[in-house]
């Protein structure tokens, strides 16, 4: 059983008409990217801002996501009067490439074939989802965005986009995020594809065909994931070592303190809504993320000649992507003169912080760097 | 949009002597009041390093480019000349070695704009002749005890001009600043200077960096 994405339009789709080339030197035909849309693109082109989604994140950044039935994932922030303010900006966010929302992945029909990719897929990186989404600028009309913003692997985007395409960026806010996915990191990943791949119902990727799914190793992945995602603050905060029921240990190994039920609820509730076969591609291609790799290591003439506006954020509980990587980045802009800022956000939550609701210091740093940006580019307010 | 002109004497100096068009970094720019008049006023490329979070956050509320950092570490980061003017104003004596950030703002900057509080004034003198107490100099954090400070590196404009000399830095022009916020040119340094500067504003170069910056 796939995830139940019947019935649920995707549009709009854009279909390229030429082979998207991999870095992997493979050549994906037909390849197709779902986007939404918010606002109007004004008449010289000038105020389009991309956002990029995290791993498990998708197109729907505002209004209602049609596969879940909830607001999209930066509803509080993309919208009339709001951060990104619809009324003067118009805000694209993509499916990424490998992604199981409309977008060309494991999931989609491989056309030579007439079948799910599955693990036929080409494996992709962060550069060729990027590619992706220049394509669908370039379809847009669009010569330069105003902003590329991104979080977590969506910051790797944000970086990567910068760094080959600086001319077609005229701002970049990489958030909660680093310029390479460290040891750790990786070590993370693999876990949660050790985990997949144990279940049962993977069949080496081909679960499609045997009409099942492998939901148990995915939701293992998730609840692994979802640890890195959050500080030990807040999981002491938020559960402590509660039990629900009596406050008494049961002396049964079943889940039975809250940590562990919310955990559980957090892996039901994913493998409702991706696909295992995707997450695996997706960690495998932030696994592959080193912006450096291509200089030798040399981050800094990554960012050579490069006339973007950056704006880095960390958040000082995100031991994930810890402000240490993001004030590497800083220094490599630094060694370029580039225009770039930096603020650490003081937030107990971790690695999401970003996606709080109540993150209103981070919410007033996104307004003025943009408002700011906004004034050197021209833009009416 | 006319912004208001910053409170402080030496800030609202500093203003006045950079000059229009170029890109200048703020070496501690608070909230960013004067990056912002330097803007608007002048027309500059501004940039600021900040090391506390709620004074990076305002000036990012102001659109500047701002990064939190930490002056006595962060600027070896910087090429050299990267910058026409890089401005330390009252911050000198809150750095864990001044000594090496001067070298770097020469280093990273065509010119560099300096403003202190200057110890050797008659107060801070009289204070530890007359109470035999540690002089406390009066800047925006208005420290109370010599223990609580964030001022570490007290000089006179003496001691100032004698780490100028060391590192080979020429003085192009100086001011000094009265507690009344009163201006007056510092040429030679004459015993009665150091007796009434309250703050002191440099503009330094360093002999074989083209003095053609601005």
């Amino acid at each position: 059983m796939e995830i139940d994405t019947a019935g649920i339009d995707f549009a709009p789709i854009f279909t390229l008409d030429t082979k998207l080339k991999l870095q992997s030197q493979v050549e994906l035909a037909g390849a197709q990217c779902a986007y939404q849309t918010y606002g109007t693109l004004n008449a010289e082109r000038s105020n389009a801002i991309m956002i990029c989604h995290g791993i498990t994140g998708d197109q729907y950044v505002s209004g209602t996501n049609p596969l879940t039935g909830r607001a999209g994932w930066w509803n509080h922030v993309v919208g009339p009067g709001l951060v990104f303010d619809t009324d003067r900006y118009f805000v694209i966010c993509a499916n990424v490439l490998g992604g199981c929302l409309g977008t060309t992945g494991p999931s989609t029909i491989n056309p030579d074939t007439g079948q799910p990719w599955n693990m036929n897929f080409p494996v992709f990186t962060v550069a060729d989802m990027v590619d992706l989404q220049v394509r669908l600028i370039d379809a847009l009309g669009i010569d330069q965005l105003f902003a590329v913003i991104g979080a977590s692997m969506g910051g790797m985007m944000a970086l990567d986009w910068a760094a080959r395409h600086p001319e077609r960026v005229f701002a970049a806010v990489p958030v909660a995020a680093s310029w390479r996915h460290t040891a750790q990191n990786i070590a993370f990943h693999e876990v949660g594809r050790r985990a997949i791949a144990a279940d049962a119902n993977w069949h080496d990727g081909a679960y499609r065909e045997h009409g099942v799914k492998p939901e148990k190793g995915l939701a293992a992945a998730r609840m692994v994931a979802h640890i890195t995602y959050l500080s030990e603050t807040a999981f002491q905060e938020k559960f402590g070592r509660d039990l629900p029921r009596d406050s008494k240990l049961s002396f049964v190994l079943d889940p039975e303190f809250e940590v562990e039920r919310y955990l559980d609820h957090q892996g039901k509730t994913f493998v409702k809504r991706f696909d295992a076969a995707s997450y695996m591609y997706l960690t495998r291609a932030m696994d592959y993320f080193d912006l450096a790799a291509r200089h030798d290591g040399d981050l800094a003439a990554v960012f050579r000649g490069v006339g973007t506006r950056f704006l880095v954020v960390s958040f000082t509980s995100d031991w994930l992507f810890p402000t240490a990587e993001a004030r590497t980045v800083v220094r490599a802009l630094n060694a370029n003169a580039a225009d770039v800022s930096f603020i650490e956000i003081p937030a107990d939550y971790g690695h999401d912080s970003f996606l709080i609701e109540s993150a209103t210091d981070f919410h007033d740093v996104l307004e003025g760097f943009l408002d700011g940006t906004a004034r050197r580019r021209g833009l009416k307010p | 949009m006319s912004k208001p002109l910053p409170r402080r004497a030496d800030l609202r100096l500093i203003v006045q002597l950079v000059p229009p068009g170029g890109r200048v970094l703020d070496v501690g720019c608070g909230d960013g009041t004067l990056l912002q008049t330097l803007e608007t006023e002048k027309q500059v490329d501004g940039h600021g390093i900040e090391i506390r979070n709620h004074r990076v956050e305002a000036c990012m509320r102001k659109g500047l480019s701002v990064i939190q950092g930490d002056a006595d570490t962060d600027l070896p980061d910087f090429p050299d000349r990267s910058f026409d003017y890089v401005i330390l104003s009252q911050a000198l004596q809150n750095m864990h070695r001044p000594r090496e950030v001067l070298d770097q703002l020469l280093r990273i900057g065509q010119r560099a704009i300096v403003s202190f509080p200057n110890l050797g004034h008659w107060r801070a003198r009289l204070t530890l002749l007359c109470r035999g107490r540690m002089p406390i100099v009066e800047t925006s954090d208005t420290p109370r005890t010599w223990y609580d400070t964030p001022n570490i590196h007290l000089c006179t404009i003496r001691d100032f001009l004698l780490m100028c000399e060391t590192l080979g830095i020429t003085v192009e022009e100086g001011h000094a600043v009265g507690r009344d916020g009163s201006l007056r040119r510092l040429g030679e340094v004459a015993a009665w200077d150091t007796l009434w500067t309250h703050q002191a504003v440099y503009v330094l170069t360093r002999p074989g960096q083209s003095a053609s910056g601005g």
